[in-house]
This record gives C-alpha cells, sequence and structure tokens, in this order.
C-alpha cells in the first residue's frame, strides 16, 4: 500500500513541474515549487516507511521547515525587491 | 481480539494513505488544468490539506505508539502551520504584483453541456477585468 501512496505522490510531483514549466507568472512557478516541497515532504515519509526505515522523518521536518523558508524568502524578494531590508514597504500595497 | 483491531488498523490505514494519494493527485491536475492564479491557488490547498493530511495520518496508524508517530505528528503539526502562512504570502505578493482575477463566467444558470469559461480570456495573469482597484 505504501507504493500507492508514494505513486500518488509522484505522479503529483511531476504534475506540479508540469504547472511551473508552463506557468505563465512566476507566482505561478512558485505555488508549483511550493507544492512540490511538501510532496517531497510526504514522498520521504512514506519511502522510509517503504523501505522500512522509518527514522527518515527527520529529514521530513528539516525539509518542511526548509520549504517554508524558500517560499517567504522569496515573496519576500518578489514584494520588496530585496532580502536585506526590514519593514520599510516600498513595494506593492 | 488483537487480531481483530490489527486488521482494522490496517484496513483504516490502507484506506487513509490510498484517499490521500487520490487527493494529491486531484490537487495536482487541478494545479495544471485550472485557468487563472488563484484558481491554482484554490487547487494547491488540496494538497496541503487533504492529501498531507491524510497521508500522514495513515502513516501514523503503521507507526502505532512509538516515536515515529510522534515525529510524523510534528511533521503535521509544522506543515498545517506553514502551508496556509505561505500562501497567504505568496497570494498577497502576487495581488501586490497586479496579477487580477480575469475569469468573465456568466451569472446567469449554465445550459447543459455549456462551457462555463466559454468568454473567459486566455488563462493568463494580468490585464483582464479588474475585481478590485
Amino acid at each position: 500500500m505504501f507504493y500507492v501512496a508514494a505513486a500518488g505522490v509522484l505522479v503529483t510531483m511531476v504534475l506540479a513541474l508540469v504547472r511551473a514549466l508552463r506557468g505563465p507568472t512566476v507566482f505561478d512557478r512558485l505555488l508549483a515549487a511550493n507544492i512540490f516541497g511538501t510532496n517531497t515532504v510526504l514522498l520521504i515519509a512514506v519511502s522510509g516507511f517503504l523501505v522500512g526505515r522509518p527514522e527518515w522523518l527527520d529529514l521530513a521536518i528539516l525539509y518542511t521547515l526548509v520549504n517554508f523558508t524558500g517560499t517567504i524568502a522569496v515573496c519576500r524578494f518578489a514584494r520588496f525587491g530585496t532580502l536585506a531590508e526590514t519593514g520599510s514597504h516600498r513595494g506593492a500595497e | 481480539m488483537s487480531a481483530v483491531i490489527d486488521i482494522a488498523v490496517e484496513i483504516a490505514s490502507w484506506a487513509l494513505l490510498s484517499l490521500g494519494a487520490l487527493f494529491c493527485v486531484v490537487g495536482g491536475v487541478g494545479l495544471v488544468r485550472f485557468p487563472g492564479f488563484y484558481a491554482r491557488v484554490h487547487a494547491a490547498g488540496i494538497t496541503d490539506t487533504l492529501g498531507a493530511g491524510l497521508l500522514l495520518g495513515g502513516l501514523m496508524l503503521q507507526g502505532g505508539f512509538t516515536q515515529v508517530t510522534v515525529k510524523l505528528a510534528i511533521v503535521l503539526a509544522f506543515l498545517l502551520l506553514t502551508s496556509p502562512t505561505a500562501t497567504h504570502a505568496l497570494v498577497k505578493a502576487a495581488y501586490g504584483h497586479d496579477v487580477r482575477l480575469d475569469l468573465e463566467v456568466p451569472s446567469r444558470p449554465l445550459e447543459p453541456g455549456e462551457d462555463p469559461w466559454a468568454g473567459s480570456p486566455p488563462p493568463t495573469a494580468g490585464g483582464g477585468a479588474t475585481l478590485v482597484d
């Protein structure tokens, strides 16, 4: 049954890649990257059970946080044009 | 008796894993096929919440009362905290960059077999009808 779950997650990753390649705006690509990251976490968790090494879940926890940080960083860059400034809303609003 | 419980847990876990994989694929298909950015965000939410929740729930049933289940719960908690936050920031950044909702769906009831997106411009970002200025 882990094979079914892993196959579903892999198909979703392929679909996210399709959207990342096609998506007209940068935000479509960013959304696809976010979904790809979520599915990476799920795939690590499922494949850990698949090969009998559930301790890979530590990696899944790490990937969750890195995925979130990456998305927020790119959103911030798209909004403010820089990652260095703090607070000043000189971008969109 | 415990054998019955084991089989019940196994069946429940199988159902949760299959449903989770199904919802993941549904979200992915929506991500590819939906017109417009905001509709795609809506489809992506299915993968983030139902797909991840059901898959990790099924794995938790497999893990039993062990440390593995605790780690799975931590992963699920982080996902449920960070996914909506990331989506919110993403949509806010997109809205600030003039990605507008450009669908023109007829407000009358649809005829049978009518294409609801017939009057819409091709699914691109920007331009189109402005919802809010």
